[in-house]
């Protein structure tokens, strides 16, 4: 609760700053809240706390807290030099983005199901206002009226479904509703049935799961690429979190009816995904499909659970926000200096900028699953869960998306090391040189010992 | 404790030259890890035992909560390997002093990294390990072959990145599956050669395993990706392939399909001799047609590995009599290890003088380089299997072995070996003998680094091809020990 609290004030610290024009106090307040967050979340390690049967602090809350709060100061130290001198809603930027994590806060911890739709809905509005901050981009505001249609859209799912479950059960508690289902296993109320798959297709729209997915690229495509970048990983690691705390949680007694429905998105995730990856030639938009096709190995942990499938997760998003968060920086570098974000723009990077080069390679090197890289780890584990229970020939699609991956992130490999191109310096400033280097020094660490966090959940 | 030091020394080295920025100074550090390097597997040489026994062991445990140890060590198998490797690495890192390459820091921390990585291979005793290093020794040479490579490098290493990178995952599912079938919850290799599957089992774990390691050698019909790649590679790249990476995929068969599933490896042994075969006849008939001479030495190249494989098949199918087919397997790796990689160096010095590989462009540049014409017919002689020469035991041993096993294709692969003769000699006669015409009028002979590096591998030619029981002895026990092995877990089946 304190985190919550934590961030919350920040939120409004950094709005009255931004009011005051106090603009260079600004990172250094909302960096300090952070830490201030992330010394509550140590504090409370192993220490599980309920508060009014609301919202349950437990460990795994607290990982993924840790790993969305340390994202958002990655984020956050991202902003240095990204807005022009002058700009005048920096501030507002700041608020929202620690409104948005204020509302992933509740959507990791939550203990009953109206927590679970706060939660979504403060992350969801902050961001749906962030995606538009261009006001005079139209990209910036086609993405955030169509992140709007389509948020609310799934938003009404997710609160149809909760109510059928609620109508069945007569609690929006998650232990009443596990409860009620173990007491019931044979009698379950019929209501219950579509309201599990409402809910199901409410958080496949939020994590972008296949069918659910078309605003993903449109959205990431449109939005400023720190809001991009916030999107793709803490958000979808939000996401994720409250669908395990959902499904692997109060709906486990029901695995055998929701799994099948969920094997059919895994599949469409990984495959429109992977291929439609293949064929971009933007940069954004590229790793727009990629996250989609991230989201389906994310599901595997749900295709099958067992203790682990929390910590495999944990696991996967970690290696997936760090490996992005460096794509997303060297983005912003490239775009500041060429103006473009295609692929094309990379060409030759590799002479002038070994250091941007070589982490950029680590990041696309662990995107793509290669051995003593996190991301490795990540799909390692995912493999591992699902051929537990011997579903091969779901691995077996698992793999061939695999190698379509390898295919599209050494695009970008090649384009940085290989092909000759315009011989443009970037010069990153000191922040953007820690977080590219300590994202990377993350990334391998995890990949050769991956121990550190493994099982910690 | 050595093994540590083995299989790490050339890691720091490229970490060392990665971070000095100089080209001749990145040459030399390299230079000096791997001669390091060597040394190490001197001291490691004298001190091994020619027993059937693990020796060097090293086993900690890495990632504990998934089974995973880092559980190595050295028998008579891997140490023929880790010669091969590490006498290799500073052959190919002096031939390459001649050359400046752009980047030279990043391109000898590559070849040194690569280098770790495939010793990991050769003495890893851990499942996961052997995965590791596996993908530890590919992405270094990818980036060797795509960033200093010749035309079209980026579409063909792509397309060989995901062919052999296909191959291996399909390896990790198998892998993953034993490691599921194994009560113990760890990859260790003992584990998995305890394992009693079923014959069904055992054949899906073959497959997953054979396609990983017929796609490294290369067997037909997996092969499709080697030429291309072999030809655009830069000289050190083609000889690291050619000389020490395609072994991974043979002593993959030999280290972790045999012993494991045995009643896999029965029943599908025959559909790949048949595989090997084809090679043999497919790649010799191809090589024979060739105009680009690296071309033609990539074509023979997949003829000799079509052997080795067609042998191991073969001795593994013989039973215990199959030891002599196995030993011929130990030292062929050995020697076109060696061969191949004089080959390609005579070729890069060629091309790197003349710019071209082409043969009727060459012609008489044994007038001019006399030195360089008799080397390069010893490495001819030995590639060829002269008697005397180190390509003779070998041959020898593993056409005896295909024959026992069916005396067609014993015969089949003996013609090609004729054939393989035919069309080395008319390379060699092409582009050696005849007369100079106004390009190879200027060549000049071979001296400094280039001439220790021939002068070392014709010295090695001939010493293994007059006493190759030196190599023999080394590997006799552990490949005895093998076969009993895989014998016993075949009769306790049946």
């Amino acid at each position: 609760m304190n985190i919550i609290i934590t961030i919350a004030i920040t939120a409004f610290l950094v709005l009255y700053a931004g009011l005051f024009k106090a603009r260079k106090a600004l990172l250094p307040l909302t960096l300090t809240g952070l830490l201030v967050a992330l010394g509550f979340v140590a504090y409370s390690w192993n220490n599980p706390t309920t508060y009014y049967t609301m919202m349950r602090v437990d460990n795994f809350a607290l990982a993924f807290s840790a790993l969305s709060i340390l994202g958002t100061f990655f984020i956050f130290l991202l902003t240095d030099r990204y807005f022009a001198e002058g700009s005048d809603n920096v501030a507002e930027y700041f608020t929202l983005i620690l409104f948005a994590l204020t509302g992933i806060m509740m959507m990791v911890s939550y203990q009953n199901m109206s927590m679970l739709f706060i939660g979504v809905e403060i992350m969801s509005v902050s961001l749906y206002i962030l995606a538009g901050i261009r006001k005079l981009n139209f990209a910036s505001n086609e993405a955030s009226l169509k992140y709007f249609l389509m948020g609310a859209f799934s938003t009404g799912f997710l609160l149809f479904g909760i109510t059928l479950v609620y109508g069945a059960t007569g609690s929006f508690d998650l232990t009443v509703i596990q409860q009620y289902l173990v007491n019931n296993v044979h009698s379950v109320s019929p209501l219950f049935y579509p309201g599990v798959i409402l809910i199901m297709i409410g958080l496949c729209f939020k994590v972008g799961a296949a069918p659910f997915h078309f605003w993903v690229p449109d959205v990431y495509e449109g939005s400023p690429t720190l809001i991009m970048t916030f999107m793709s990983t803490i958000v979808k690691t939000a996401g994720f979190a409250a669908f395990l705390r959902l499904f692997a949680g109060a709906f486990e007694p029901l695995h055998d009816f929701w799994a099948p429905a969920l094997v059919v998105i895994v599949v469409v995730t990984l495959c429109v995904g992977n291929i439609t990856a293949l064929f971009q030639k933007n940069f954004k938009r590229m790793l727009a499909y990629s996250s989609i096709s991230h989201a389906g190995y994310l599901l595997f942990s749900l295709v099958v659970l067992t203790v682990n499938s929390a910590s495999n997760v944990l696991v996967y998003a970690t290696a997936y926000t760090f490996a992005s968060i460096i794509a997303f920086g060297v983005l912003i570098l490239v775009k500041q200096k060429t103006g473009s974000d295609q692929i094309d723009s990379f060409n030759g990077l590799g002479k002038r900028n070994p250091l941007a080069a070589i982490v950029l390679t680590v990041a696309m090197l662990s995107l793509a699953g290669i051995p003593l890289t996190a991301g490795f780890v990540g799909k390692y584990l995912m493999f591992l869960n699902v051929m537990e229970d011997y579903q091969t020939i779901l691995v077996i699609i698992a793999i061939l998306n695999a190698l379509i991956g390898f295919y599209y992130y050494f695009k970008v490999i090649v384009a940085v090391w290989f092909i000759d191109g315009q011989d443009i310096v970037l010069n990153p400033s000191f922040l953007y040189k820690i977080v590219l280097i300590l994202s990377a020094i993350v990334t391998l660490l995890l990949g050769v010992y991956p121990s550190l966090i493994l099982n910690l959940i | 404790m050595e093994l540590l030091i083995l299989i790490f020394l050339p890691l720091v080295g490229a970490l060392i030259t990665a971070a000095i920025a100089k080209q001749n100074a990145s040459k030399t550090i390299a230079l000096a890890f791997s001669i390091l390097t060597l040394a190490a597997t001197i001291s490691v040489l004298c001190k091994f035992t020619p027993d059937a026994s693990m020796q060097f062991v090293v086993n900690y445990p890495w990632i504990q909560q998934l089974g995973i140890n880092f559980h190595a060590g050295i028998d008579g198998i891997s140490i023929i390997t880790i010669i091969l490797t590490n006498i290799l690495v500073p052959l190919i890192v002096l031939s390459t002093f001649k050359h400046v390459y752009k980047n030279a820091n990043a391109f000898y921390a590559l070849i040194l990294f690569m280098q770790s990585g495939l010793l990991l291979v050769f003495t890893a005793l851990d499942g996961f390990l052997f995965y590791i290093g596996w993908e530890a020794a590919l992405i270094p040479i990818y980036f060797i072959c795509a960033m200093w490579g010749g035309k079209d490098r980026i579409k063909i290493n792509m397309k060989f990145f995901v062919y052999t990178i296909a191959g291996s995952l399909f390896m990790l599912l198998g892998i993953i599956y034993l490691y599921l079938q194994n009560p113990a919850n760890n990859f260790d290799i003992n584990a998995f050669y305890a394992l009693n599957l079923d014959s069904h089992q055992q054949g899906w774990v073959f497959w997953a395993f054979f396609i990983a390691f017929a796609i490294k050698m290369p067997i037909f019909p997996f092969h499709t990706w080697q030429p291309d790649t072999y030809t655009a590679a830069p000289a050190p790249g083609t000889m690291l392939l050619s000389g020490i990476m395609l072994k991974m995929g043979i002593y993959g068969v030999i280290r972790w399909l045999l012993p494991v599933v045995p009643q896999g490896v029965q029943d599908w042994a025959y559909l790949a001799m048949i595989l090997s075969i084809i090679g043999i006849i497919y790649a010799s008939v191809i090589a024979f047609t060739q105009k680009d001479a690296k071309r033609l030495v990539a074509y023979s190249s997949i003829a000799h590995v079509g052997l080795i494989a067609a042998g191991i098949f073969a001795s593994y199918s013989l039973g215990s009599g199959g030891i002599q087919g196995l030993q011929g397997v130990m030292v062929q790796m050995l020697s076109h290890g060696i061969n191949v990689v004089g080959l390609f160096f005579v070729l890069d010095i060629i091309s790197s003088r003349l710019h071209t590989n082409k043969i009727e462009e060459l012609g008489g540049l044994a007038k001019v380089a006399p030195q360089l014409a008799i080397t390069f017919l010893i490495i001819v002689l030995g590639t060829v299997a002269l008697p005397g020469t180190n390509g003779f035991i070998g041959e020898f041993l593993l056409l005896f072995s295909v024959y026992n096993y069916n005396a067609w294709m014993g015969a089949i692969a003996g013609l090609t070996i004729i054939l393989g003769a035919v069309y080395m000699f008319r390379m060699y006669q092409k582009v050696m003998l005849g007369t100079t015409n106004d390009l190879t009028i200027t060549f000049t002979d071979i001296k400094g680094t280039e001439k220790i590096v021939l002068y070392t591998i014709c010295v090695l030619i001939i010493v293994m091809g007059v006493y190759p029981k030196a190599v023999l002895q080394l590997s006799e026990a552990s490949v005895q020990h093998l076969l009993e092995q895989v014998n016993q877990k075949l009769t306790g089946l049946n």
